[in-house]
């Protein structure tokens, strides 16, 4: 019994100095339910910076990141046991996730409480930061992809009447829609719909014939580039001719695919353009593409733009302790695919948006908005 | 005459809560593992107070998680936007306590009114019926801009804890319990044996089906309110028709009509979804395959077609313990 | 009020409710047979749409200028998908629980939907990622003055109601149909009359699996996205379409497809943010005022 128990002990040790080299960095995204194609770019965006990193020679004094992934499924439930597990079970010194604001924002506290910051990717509701210093986000918050949208679709575009469509159970397409007809009344423009889905709709057609009615010269769609193939579709169906303008929930490879010919003279706010010719950018899409076999879209881009964000922190910080790694976030000043980073007084980046145009079933980079 | 045979469960609990607690405070057992209990006990309160509806009075719910959210929405809506209490401000506790009582009262009042299309509906009718209060319940939280919409009621301060949670699911399975075992309880099993030969030998079939309903709200409520406090938000989302039905697996699971079936299930369950994490990972680390979290559920859903194909009745069957159990006396 | 009801609105619903019909009715026959509500219906549908997808690009490239010769295989090759996959579970799910509580099936039916979503979402070659489904005949859209229809909608409608008459044909006028009836009506004394009762469900789950597997087809050309959570939605909303028919009867499931398919339509013009809320109590208030569906037929309870 004796030498058993010091068997254990001695394997304890030997497994902790063998680990100890590694630094635990936790990674969430929904890998399944019906946002899993969400978290699996997410996980390939971070798994890939991870690598990158690890070829390199690991984050500082030679040690390597480890990022352990777990499937939140989308719940916010599900959420916070995942959040809870990373911190008390794996311990990891920092954690870059998740995708839904809904489900960030049960695992936010967890991570405040116990002083492990965290850098969000995707989720855009303004409440998340909010919860505390440790909390950070690598993408915009809700109201600025709306107001950038709303100017472009008045000054640009030239509408006056525009019409939004958007996904009721979502609240990151609501909080653009919203925004974006905010903005566009500001302008003096006139909204003459307002119009929301069910998730997981595929006919669209109840709505967009409501709205057509009204005759609108734009039509904002919020959503993720699948249904926006979809309603893009539908809405030429039904005889819409006008430009279409939407979030960087568009930015896929597949918003094409499904929507053909139809997204064509569509708009949308994004972090960057895949034909930026900045080597960074470069890099990523060839390196992503030849490990995953697909174009990112704007998840992954996030996703991997966050988990550099974060372990660079780790890098200069140069400790694994939380506070360390909060501070080092606060003064980030990085080069990342979607542009230079830094973060404001409420742990929001600092970046400037793109608009790109979908012209022939392709990308094309239209102009630059600054914050 | 029987009377329950409350000291033993009394004492099994505080065994199981002052276990729990040194494990906890000697660092054996970490806050992952606090948490996912206190998730299974929340789970224990659903599961046993549909096992009421579904179970023993024989009526198809597929809408529980509607009455949790109700719960959630109204006492998250008390202790959060009205009182804006925090756990260190003076009397919250008492006000967390009356919250979570309104949001299972609300809930309640909601059963009370789904319990009246049971009067004419049956089995997969009612399903429906309920399935569709459910989702309007849904609808209706994502509409109210005052508690959030489709963001969610965000911010609810923390009082859920181990001891909290502890003490609603001990209550809930004592009147749960001691309501089945009572003349009304044998009424409802009555309802679901057979509800016209009930109503002939004179149960008022109707009463009971709306009371199953509204007790078992009542408790859903109480339930959705102390994960809101747990979780420190609630979101639409989360009382959808998917939700309800992983609290159906655990009544069937656990055996209909069992309280000891459903207690067991809730946490088997429980701990077999976040088991499967750490054991998918080991499995991926020791052979190398490229299999990840996605695989979690596909083992998951399979061996929950094993334990209905092998363990057809649940685990428990229609069988109770020894602790909630009703003793003969004299 | 010109925009909520109008004749394009109409076409909308109905497109809708033809969609919802072509899985209602293999839900409802699969009811009214073995009194199952096989959640994994949906999940058929969905395994049609990508049995389609992969034959037609594991094919295409041999059926090049005979479109209509490839959109029939591709028919052929989704009805197999579901009615086979519909077959197997059968067979291995929930025969073995036929003479036990009906809920353990149930149970059983929500664990085989699960696997197979999560399982094709898990399995590398197909992914939990969005497909856009091909265009496999070409588009075309119909001016009808104050109403634009696609050929799409029209194929949906033509197709729902060809199987509809066929079915009800099917169990009107063939021994087999005669047999599915006296299964439906008592299973012990189908058997006494020398039935094959196993046999009779398992054709039932074929045909309904099969049908679901067209559905999958129809949806995914209509609506070119395919996912393999892609039946939780339709499976439901068909299930309730045939709930409000009358579950068991097959022009019952038609006809709460297509009341469904326009409520909701109707719905959401009038208000979408609160649209399917609405459907929603309109389904039950119908049920309160015909609590056995719409046509299905009341029975004396028994004691």
């Amino acid at each position: 019994m004796k030498r058993l128990s010091l068997i254990l002990v001695l394997a304890f040790v030997a497994a902790t100095l063998v680990t100890a080299q590694d630094i635990k960095v936790g990674g969430v995204g929904p890998v399944t339910g019906e946002a899993a194609t969400f978290g699996v770019s997410t996980k390939n965006g971070v798994m890939l910076a991870a690598e990158e990193w690890n070829a390199k020679g690991g984050l500082f004094n030679n040690r390597k990141v480890r990022v352990i992934f777990e499937d939140d499924k989308g719940d916010p439930a599900e959420g916070a046991t995942v959040y809870t597990k990373l911190i008390q079970q794996d311990n990891v010194v920092a954690i870059i996730g998740t995708v839904m604001s809904k489900v960030t924002l049960a695992g936010a506290p967890i991570a405040q409480a116990a002083g492990v910051p965290m850098i969000s990717p995707t989720s855009t509701n303004e409440m998340v930061t909010k919860v505390g210093d440790y909390i950070y986000r690598a993408c915009f918050i809700d109201p600025f992809q709306g107001t950038v949208g709303a100017n472009f679709a008045f000054k640009d575009l030239g509408a006056r009447k525009a019409a939004a469509l958007f996904d009721i159970g979502n609240d990151y397409t609501k909080g653009l829609a919203e925004n974006f007809r905010a903005q566009f009344l500001k302008l003096g423009g006139q909204v003459v719909a307002f119009e929301g889905h069910p998730f997981g709709a595929t006919d669209f057609k109840a709505q967009l014939t409501k709205i057509l009615a009204g005759k609108p010269d734009v039509l904002y769609v919020s959503d993720y580039y699948n249904d926006v193939g979809l309603i893009a579709k539908q809405a030429r169906e039904l005889g819409f001719t006008g430009p279409m303008v939407g979030g960087d929930g568009w930015d896929s490879p597949d918003l094409v695919k499904i929507g053909g010919n139809a997204v064509n003279n569509g708009y949308f706010t994004n972090h960057y353009a895949a034909a930026d010719p900045r080597p960074i950018v470069q890099e990523f899409v060839k390196k992503y593409k030849a490990k995953f076999g697909a174009e990112p879209d704007a998840l992954a881009t996030l996703a991997y733009d966050a988990a550099n964000i974060m372990f660079d922190a780790i890098k200069r910080a140069g400790s694994t302790k939380g506070s360390a790694i909060r501070d080092a976030l606060k003064t980030t000043n990085l080069n990342v695919v979607s542009g230079q980073v830094t973060f404001d007084a409420n742990r929001n980046p600092i970046k400037a948006a793109v608009i790109i145009e979908m012209k022939d079933g392709k990308q094309v980079f239209k102009t630059t908005v600054n914050p | 005459m029987k009377k329950f045979n409350l000291p033993k469960l009394l004492i099994f609990v505080i065994a199981f809560y002052a276990a729990i607690q040194i494990l906890y405070s000697t660092e054996i057992m970490n806050g992952y593992i606090l948490h996912i209990i206190n998730q299974s006990l929340i789970y224990v309160i659903l599961a046993v107070s549909l096992n009421l509806i579904n179970g023993i009075t024989g009526q198809f719910s597929l809408g529980h998680m509607g009455f949790a959210g109700v719960g959630a929405y109204v006492s998250g809506t008390i202790s959060t936007l009205v009182f804006k209490i925090n756990p260190s401000s003076p009397n919250g506790m008492l006000i967390f306590i009356l919250a979570i009582v309104a949001g299972g009262l609300a809930a309640a009042v909601v059963g009370f009114l789904i319990g009246f299309p049971s009067l004419r509906l049956k089995g997969d009718y009612l399903a429906i019926v309920t399935l569709g209060f459910g989702e309007i319940i849904r609808t209706v939280f994502n509409n109210i801009d005052y508690v959030g919409g489709p963001r969610g009621l965000l911010g609810i301060p923390k009082f859920s804890n181990f001891t909290t949670i502890t003490i609603a699911a001990l209550i809930t399975i004592v009147v749960i319990r001691n309501l089945v075992e009572s003349s009304h309880g044998r009424a409802m099993l009555a309802v679901r044996e057979n509800e016209l030969a009930a109503e002939l030998v004179g149960v008022n079939t109707t009463r009971y089906k709306v009371l199953a309903f509204v007790i078992g709200a009542f408790f859903a409520g109480i339930a959705g309110g102390l994960f809101a406090h747990l979780l420190q938000m609630a979101h639409p989302t989360q009382f959808g028709f998917i939700k309800s039905v992983e609290v159906l697996i655990m009544i069937y699971a656990g055996g209909v009509g069992s309280i000891t079936g459903s207690t067991i299930a809730a946490f088997a369950l429980t701990f077999l979804s976040e088991g499967l994490r750490i054991g998918i990972r080991a499995i991926a680390d020791a052979t190398g395959l490229p299999i990840g979290g996605e695989w979690r559920m596909v083992v998951y859903s399979l061996l929950l077609i094993f334990i209905m194909l092998f363990k057809t009745e649940g685990l428990m069957g229609t069988k109770e313990s020894k602790l909630i159990r009703l003793k003969e006396v004299e | 009020m010109g925009a909520i009801f109008n004749a394009q609105q109409i076409v909308n619903g109905l497109q809708v409710g033809s969609i919802y019909a072509l899985i209602a009715l293999g839900y409802t026959m699969v009811y009214g047979i073995v009194r199952l509500i096989n959640f994994a219906h949906g999940d058929f549908y969905m395994l049609g749409a990508y049995a389609a997808y992969g034959v037609f690009f594991a094919f295409n490239a041999l059926f090049v200028g005979k479109t209509g010769l490839m959109a029939f295989v591709v028919l052929i090759a989704s009805m197999a998908a579901g009615g086979l996959i519909a077959l197997l579970t059968n067979r291995l799910a929930y025969k073995p629980l036929r003479y036990k509580p009906k809920l353990s099936s149930l149970i059983t039916a929500i664990g085989v939907s699960m696997f197979l979503e999560y399982f094709l979402s898990a399995l590398p070659v197909v992914g939990p990622s969005y497909r856009s489904f091909p265009d496999i005949l070409p588009r075309v859209n119909i001016n009808l003055g104050n109403a634009v229809i696609s050929n799409y909608v029209i194929i949906d409608i033509v197709i729902a109601a060809v199987l509809m008459v066929g079915l009800t044909l099917l169990i009107k006028k063939t021994t087999l149909g005669m047999a599915m009836r006296a299964v439906s009506q008592d299973k012990d004394a189908a058997r006494l009359m020398g039935i094959d009762i196993e046999k009779v469900i398992a054709f039932t789950f074929l045909i309904g699996g099969s049908f679901a597997g067209a559905a999958g087809l129809l949806a995914g050309m209509t609506y070119p996205r395919i996912v393999p959570y892609m039946g939780i939605q339709p499976g439901l909303k068909a299930f309730i379409a045939a709930v409000l028919g009358g579950i068991g009867n097959i022009p019952g499931a038609v006809l709460g497809a297509y009341i469904m398919g326009l409520a909701e339509t109707f719905a959401s013009a009038y208000n979408s943010l609160i649209g399917e809320g609405i459907a929603f109590a309109i389904l039950i208030v119908v049920l309160l005022v015909r609590p056995r569906g719409l046509l299905g037929e009341k029975f004396a309870d028994k004691i």
